[in-house]
């Protein structure tokens, strides 16, 4: 039987980064998630696995330091929280740019500006919708409990390797620093040299006299080439929503109120539920994993049968934008969200959706 | 006699290094770049690390310095260079890392990243071409202009008052203890050229013994930017930014 530790979301990452065979991680320190650069230092995973762990002058320069280590194909990440991520976008859209794989944690905080230290999920636009300037998308996956911050360190590099897209966990400062049972899988070892030229055939490993010379770059100067190299890009990400669409399902099944939700906010919401369910309520949750590609068709399925929907998240209403362009109109969609690191109770959620369908 | 009774091998006393690419460069007629790249390669040729070498080019003419030197490359964000490099190198020892960055690149937008790179003790090596001035955006004013110096952003000349004073940043990196080998070089001359070309193979031998970082400045022209001709450049330089920037070593810990 695997190994069951009690973990924070935070040093979920670390431990789930040695174990996974992630060569290289790149922080700098910020609230609420310098415990994964915390827990990496303490295990000082480079006299086990060999991975790098480095504390950066700045998240410009982690973020680039990912930059120069994915080039050479290895699996290297960086994590931080809102105000960091900002700093970042510019390295996340030259990655883009350059097709380099990594992993990117965002465990986000209130804002805008300095904000609060407290959990938000109010980056939902600048994560999802690009994550620095240019025609681009990140992959983004949405854990939901601590397990979830350990499962998707793996998945995450599978989909940056798979597709060469940087991939962001959008993690909230509740799933960061909450503790919870966390399920430890096998280890797996880092990538051989051998594997890395397989895998990562375009990385720059020294230039042997049998092949061309790699470049990584996102530089093109004619308009053509680089038009071009868009359309690419977006066959890619058409690929991804054809292919990656994750999310899960609470009490739908004969549903006629449904929540959506993501992070934490589903946690909270799925107890919302149980308690309309015990009222003879008929609500469900439908809860996005991956919110790029978002699962806009199993929305628009399950809006046909719907009396109304409800978006609830820690923002004013960024993901409920797209709930409605998936809904397409077959039901009223209403939003509920609390700001600045506040949360909302199960209760509240009720209390909010009675309000908004009629209900005494 | 005819042209081809001349190009007999025993008659060649000069050909193109093997590592630089049939590209034409793009770089201005006059240009110090293209003397440096042919130095790098040459370098890198003579050390028979080709397949180990690993490139960082920046943001600036030298942008496209992966068009004209025969190995790996990576193109970072403007500045970043020895962010990218500090991976590339602790993620794979065994390799040659250098960057290869302009005075705008590496002592503005990038002072963080080459600071904390030295500061840190990176094992990699780092060009920096200083000539006063961002040629690739058409010849503004760069960290490094001189006083007086007139730019299409310092159209009556720098002033100190209005735009601060021109920065030596090489000293600065000096005085860092994670540097290992810092000098200052021109390839203006034939002479200057050799030198720096020992400088830079310096520099390249240096950054596999793990004892720092290893930076050598080339204080360069840009004839473009300064609108003189390549010649009246080159007496420029020698008049006005030497003064500024005296080429030499500056630190050794290995002497």
């Amino acid at each position: 039987m695997a190994e069951k530790v009690l973990m924070k979301g935070n040093e979920a990452i670390a431990i789930s980064a040695i174990r996974n065979g992630v060569d290289g991680y790149f922080g700098y320190p910020i609230t609420p998630q310098s415990e994964v650069m915390e827990t990496l230092m303490k295990e000082k995973p480079w006299e086990t696995t060999g991975m790098v762990v480095l504390q950066a002058e700045s998240e410009v320069s982690s973020i680039n330091m990912v930059y120069g280590g994915a080039s050479c194909g290895k699996k290297v990440m960086t994590s931080s929280s809102s105000p960091g991520v900002s700093l970042m976008c510019e390295g996340i859209s030259y990655m883009a740019g350059a097709e380099l794989p990594c992993v990117i944690v965002d465990v986000m905080r209130g804002g805008p500006g300095l904000g609060t230290i407290q959990p938000s999920q109010g980056d939902y636009n600048q994560i999802v919708k690009g994550g620095g300037h240019g025609d681009d998308h990140n992959i983004v996956i949405a854990p939901a409990s601590a397990q979830d911050m350990y499962d998707f360190v793996d998945w995450g590099f599978e989909l940056a390797f798979k597709y060469r897209n940087p991939v962001v966990i959008l993690a909230d400062g509740v799933i960061g620093q909450m503790m919870e049972k966390v399920e430890m899988h096998p280890m797996k070892p880092r990538m051989t040299d051998e594997e890395i030229r397989e895998k990562a055939p375009w990385a720059t490993t020294g230039k042997p006299s049998w092949r061309n010379y790699n470049i990584i770059t996102s530089l093109s100067l004619d308009s053509d080439i680089q038009e071009e190299f868009n359309r690419k890009l977006h066959a890619k990400y058409a690929l991804i929503e054809e292919n990656e669409v994750k999310y899960s399902e609470y009490m739908t099944e004969d549903a006629e109120y449904l929540f959506t939700a993501f992070g934490c906010s589903s946690r909270i919401c799925e107890a919302a539920v149980d308690i309309l369910r015990s009222e003879g309520i008929r609500a469900g949750l439908l809860r996005p994993i991956t919110l790029f590609p978002f699962p806009h068709k199993e929305i628009k399925r399950l809006a046909a049968r719907m009396k109304s929907m409800m978006s609830i998240e820690l923002n004013f209403g960024q993901m409920a934008e797209d709930v409605r362009l998936a809904v397409e109109g077959q039901c009223p969609v209403g939003f509920y969200g609390r700001q600045g690191g506040n949360i909302f109770t199960p209760e509240e959620v009720v209390a909010e959706f009675k309000k908004f369908n009629n209900i005494q | 006699m005819n042209i081809e009774d001349i190009k007999k091998p025993e008659n060649i006393v000069y050909r193109k290094p093997a590592l630089l690419t049939d590209n034409i460069m793009h770089y201005c007629p006059g240009c110090s770049h293209g003397t440096v790249h042919k130095l790098i390669a040459e370098v890198i040729d003579e050390m028979g690390i080709q397949d180990k070498t690993i490139g960082i080019s920046p943001v600036g003419c030298s942008v496209f310095a992966y068009n004209y030197i025969d190995i790996d490359w990576q193109e970072a964000a403007h500045g970043r260079a020895p962010a990218l490099a500090t991976a590339t190198k602790r993620l794979c020892p065994d390799k040659y890392v250098f960057t290869y960055q302009g005075d705008g690149d590496l002592a503005s937008i990038g002072t963080a990243e080459i600071i904390h790179a030295c500061s840190r003790g990176e094992n990699i090596v780092v060009i920096f071409i200083n000539n006063g001035i961002y040629g690739m955006t058409g010849g503004q004013m760069a960290p490094t202009t001189l006083l007086g110096m007139k730019t299409s952003t310092t159209p009556y000349g720098r002033d100190a008052k209005l735009n601060g004073f021109p920065i030596k940043i090489t000293e600065m990196l000096a005085e860092l203890d994670g540097t290992a080998y810092i000098t200052r070089q021109s390839v203006h001359t034939a002479p200057a050229a050799r030198k720096a070309k020992n400088a830079i193979r310096k520099a390249f031998e240096y950054s596999s013994k793990g004892i720092g970082l290893s930076f050598v400045e080339i204080v360069a022209t840009c004839n473009s930017g300064w609108k003189l001709s390549p010649v009246e450049a080159n007496r420029w330089m020698e008049e006005h930014m030497f003064e500024k920037y005296p080429p030499g070593d500056i630190k050794d810990i290995l002497k």
